[in-house]
């Protein structure tokens, strides 16, 4: 043993160094390259999902547009990519061009992560008429029946949220209860085994719907499109 | 290196290249014999097609690290093996996410949540560790999809009997009649759990009567 010559610390510490330093020069450029070579794919498929989420939302679309919220001014029709906030509501129409129906993302904290969903309107019924999931990580199984309990998602196809007599809020916020203990019209029965993930959805939809409605009542000419 | 003795031990250790495929879909299965990965095992296999996902999945992040922890086996030295090797999976795994998300927005909303933890799998660092870090590139090629296909189908096993009891279907479609009540416990972890106890019941019990004359 004491003839043979050992590498010094030092020698072996820089393989060490050179191996760790490669290793990650190496993996950061697989990621990058992937990243740069999916990402306008993943953006296109996003777009086009929230595209086809908005038909879903909003039965009998058959064109959107993108609008923008701005305090003081209103909504304005922009391209969702030149939008200078985050906060876009979508409205739907039908082939004649009269507005259907609007739908608006909505988002809250689920059990795993947050729930980001997307909800059709009707102001002229002053009710919801439907969500979709844009994008949740609940638990298969349990979590994700918010978008597979059929007695959970009928509720949300005729939802009365009326606003008050002048028009400035909602008259009763939704709210969300315990499997079978709705007993009002304003109340949204959560599903028994995914309680979290449900009242997430309906939290969503009540803060929602209590901010948008009324703005969407008091600059309803904002939507008319020739 | 000339001593005979060392090239007759040689000989008798490698087995054919064939086998490092073959071993791991039964003989040294990951799941029911080595009992490796247990985490996305019991976590993911609550339904017939977030099983087969997820080891197709993991077969590709296996397969992909097993080929560059061969191709560096002597470029890594042995003091800082581990972390280059997470560093490799992780890599794989982040790939495999954007892979996804390219692919279909709908399948990456239904795996989101499980992609990150083929990470910790531990079979995949495993299979880095005891193979493919000293063995060649072929036969490491062969050993992760051996691998791979031993984990999904054992994955498959465990997914489709919870699916089945736990929701009264198989890949979403309903194979029960509609009186049927689901035993809510079998999708939940308990249900892991028994289901693999079970598998690994019968497993054995196949292993012990072919093993007695």
């Amino acid at each position: 043993m004491s003839t043979i010559a050992q590498p010094t610390t030092e020698a072996r510490s820089g393989k060490m160094l050179r191996a760790m330093v490669g290793i990650g020069i190496l993996c950061g450029l697989l990621i990058v390259l992937t990243y740069e070579g999916t990402a306008p794919i993943i953006k296109k498929n996003q777009a086009e999902a929230l595209e086809q989420a908005i038909f879903k939302v909003i039965p009998g679309t058959k064109q959107t547009r993108s609008f923008q919220w701005m305090e003081g001014e209103g909504f304005t029709v922009v391209d969702a990519e030149s939008a200078t906030t985050d906060e876009l509501v979508y409205g739907g129409y039908d082939a004649a061009g009269k507005l259907i129906g609007m739908a608006i993302p909505a988002q809250q904290q689920g059990y795993a992560d947050v729930i980001r969903i997307l909800y059709g309107y009707d102001p002229a019924g002053q009710t919801v008429i439907g969500f979709y999931v844009l994008e949740s990580k609940e638990t298969p199984g349990l979590g994700d029946k918010i978008e597979k309990d059929e007695d959970f998602l009928a509720q949300f196809e005729a939802l009365p949220v009326p606003l008050n007599e002048e028009a400035t809020a909602v008259a009763n916020a939704l709210q969300p209860v315990n499997s079978g203990k709705k007993t009002q019209p304003w109340q949204i029965d959560c599903i028994s085994g995914a309680t979290i993930s449900s009242r997430a959805v309906g939290n969503a939809i009540s803060e929602s719907t209590a901010r948008w409605a009324p703005l969407i009542q008091q600059y309803r000419n904002d939507f008319t499109i020739e | 290196m000339s001593k005979p003795g060392n090239t007759i031990d040689h000989t008798r250790t490698v087995p054919p290249a064939t086998d490092e495929f073959v071993k791991g879909l039964w003989r040294d299965n990951p799941v029911f014999v080595q009992v490796l990965g247990m985490c996305p095992v019991l976590a993911v296999s609550n339904t017939a097609i977030n099983a087969l996902a997820m080891g197709l999945a993991t077969t590709f992040v296996m397969l992909m690290s097993n080929i560059l922890v061969s191709l560096l086996r002597n470029f890594i030295p042995k003091q800082v093996r581990i972390a280059s090797y997470i560093l490799i999976i992780a890599t794989f795994v982040t790939i495999t996410d954007y892979a996804i998300q390219a692919i279909s927005v709908e399948l990456h909303k239904s795996l989101g949540a499980f992609i990150a933890l083929i990470v910790v799998n531990c079979l995949i660092l495993s299979r880095a560790e005891a193979f493919a870090s000293k063995n060649n590139l072929g036969r490491s090629i062969l050993d992760a999809l051996g691998m791979g296909v031993g984990f999904t189908f054992a994955l498959f096993c465990l997914g489709a009997v919870r699916e089945l009891l736990g929701n009264g279907s198989l890949f979403g479609a309903a194979v029960f009649p509609a009186g049927f009540q689901p035993w809510i416990v079998m999708i939940l972890p308990a249900g892991g759990f028994f289901t693999l106890a079970l598998w690994l019941l019968i497993f054995n019990a196949a292993k012990a009567k072919t093993a007695t004359p």
